[in-house]
């Protein structure tokens, strides 16, 4: 966030490694604290799905990490962080359809290859960057006053 | 149509009640969370195979009228507590997904 002055709002939430019971939790937060604060619907209703892919994401893959909220006048964002193995090919894992998730989670409805999809759609910039056996942060940008 | 309409004429169990008054304006029929999440729509009765925690928290985040569980596979108690914690509607059918859907379809569209 540039302009720092504009900040209205940071919260970071702390996920552990593996719990993908509880993953889901952090999104249902981030609408509670959005429609509280005022912010657009539409912002409301495409920061939860891009929260929940990167919460499903740091639950399925990583040892654990961390996301931030961060609201100011002119939008909204969310940084996700995780230590883990990393993302080898970016370009690869942006592909719709492409997954490397465990039969696991696939029986439970992940793995479709459309999170990270879903998370360019729904968000108005996303930014990847990775490291391999060292971990991933993506930052969600959400323009506010667009509509 | 109200969630209550759909419980009474596709004969559902209601595993936990959120509110039974919601409208119903569509369906959609998807056991991948993440197709869920990109296209069922608000108001819409979600039919699934899936029984699982990371469900209700979906369910919430795309505000479906309620969620349907087919086969009678019925969820655990901690997933039933948790949609009752969050207010959704969960469903039960006894019928297959194929089913359901049609009978959902033939109602809404009637």
């Amino acid at each position: 966030m540039s302009a720092r002055d504009s900040l209205l709002h940071r919260r970071v939430f702390v996920l552990p490694a593996g719990n993908l019971e509880e993953a889901g939790s952090v999104s249902g937060d981030v609408r509670r604290e959005l429609t509280a604060m005022g912010v657009e619907q539409d912002i409301i209703r495409r920061a939860g799905v891009v929260c929940f892919e990167g919460e499903m994401n740091i639950a399925m893959y990583s040892q654990g990490g961390r996301i931030i909220l961060l609201v100011a006048d002119d939008r909204v964002e969310l940084l996700f962080s995780d230590r883990g193995p990393g993302i080898p090919d970016i370009e690869l894992a942006r592909t719709p359809g492409y997954s490397t998730a465990p039969d696991w989670a696939r029986e439970m409805g992940f793995g479709a290859g459309m999170g990270i999809p879903n998370m360019e759609r729904q968000s108005d910039r996303l930014e990847i960057r990775s490291r391999l056996d060292g971990g991933t942060v993506i930052r969600a940008v959400f323009k506010r006053g667009a509509e | 149509m109200t969630v209550a309409g759909v419980v009474e004429h596709l004969a559902l169990d209601v595993l936990a009640e959120g509110d039974l008054s919601t409208l119903v304006t569509g369906g959609y029929c998807s056991d991948l969370l993440s197709d869920v999440l990109a296209h069922a729509g608000g108001g819409d009765v979600w039919i699934t195979h899936q029984r699982h925690m990371n469900v209700v928290a979906v369910a919430k985040l795309k505000e479906v009228a309620a969620v349907v569980i087919v086969r009678g596979a019925a969820p655990n108690e901690q997933m039933v507590e948790r949609a009752r914690a969050e207010g959704v509607n969960l469903l039960m059918s006894g019928e297959s997904a194929f089913q359901a859907a049609g009978k959902l379809y033939r109602l809404l569209s009637g």
